[in-house]
């Protein structure tokens, strides 16, 4: 593959029915590409985590991937509250989600360590009441 | 163990994914949070889960799971049911509890494979 790919979404932030699906399709798209099965696993889990967390907290927003020959680089930015602590909402275990998120099976507070744990890098910008956007690349 | 003899092991009712029954399974895990299922759950075959809605099938898609037995007669609606079928995932759905159905699940040999925590 010599050169780069890209998909770019609009992540509805009014139904978590729909959160995730997003990150199918990318799945989808990066089995056609003939990409190793540990890698797409990798990269659908760490976005499937940010477009729950779009939904969640944020009230949607977008994700772009680019498929490089030599990483995909995966960027979700949102227009929601913000994160006030990183170093805190990166704690497994930490979450802000309400009772209602956890009764659907999120909100453990394992969103953000896993987004890092199953990319080879994160990088949060973040700015209260202005938005948040997460760049995870994952090395091919 | 093929996914035929999980659905006979949990006496369960199949959903969708018939052409499947004679696959292999290797592994599973039981869980209600699929945020743990996300975070610690590493090449299972089979999700053993008691909350349904849409977000467990793609759970189970993201982690290239084959086989979502539903426990505590729980029974997806129609819109869970075809996101499995989109995905190739067998869905059933049985009457034990979790407790029973990971039991016996156990005891026939399908253990819980290489399990991962976030630490790692």
């Amino acid at each position: 593959m010599a050169e780069s790919v890209m998909f770019h979404f609009d992540v509805d932030g009014e139904s978590f029915e729909s959160a995730g699906e997003a990150s199918i399709v990318v799945k989808k798209r990066l089995r056609q590409l003939g990409l190793a099965p540990d890698i797409i696993r990798r990269v659908s889990i760490a976005m499937y985590e940010g477009e729950i967390n779009m939904v969640i907290h944020a009230n949607g927003g977008t994700a772009d991937v680019e498929v490089t020959p030599e990483e995909i680089i995966i960027v979700l930015a949102d227009k929601g509250p913000g994160i006030p602590d990183v170093d805190l909402a990166m704690q497994a275990g930490y979450s802000t989600a309400k009772d209602n998120i956890r009764s659907l099976g999120f909100g453990a507070g394992m969103g953000l360590p896993n987004m890092k744990k199953y990319s080879d890098s994160m990088e949060i910008d973040t700015t209260v009441g202005v938005g948040t956007t997460i760049t995870m690349k994952v090395k091919l | 163990m093929k996914i035929r003899q999980i659905q006979s092991l949990m006496e369960a009712d199949l959903l969708t994914g018939e052409d499947e029954l004679d696959s292999d399974v290797f592994s599973a895990c039981a869980s209600d949070m699929m945020s743990d299922v996300l975070a610690f759950v590493k090449d299972q075959g089979v999700l053993i889960t008691g909350l349904v809605n849409p977000q467990v099938i793609r759970t189970a898609a993201m982690m290239d799971m084959r086989c979502i037995v539903f426990v505590r007669g729980k029974n997806p609606g129609e819109d869970v049911i075809s996101l499995g079928d989109e995905a190739g995932i067998v869905i059933m759905t049985s009457k034990l509890r979790m407790y029973e159905a990971c039991g016996r699940l156990y005891t026939a040999g399908l253990h819980a494979g290489s399990i991962t925590t976030p630490e790692e």
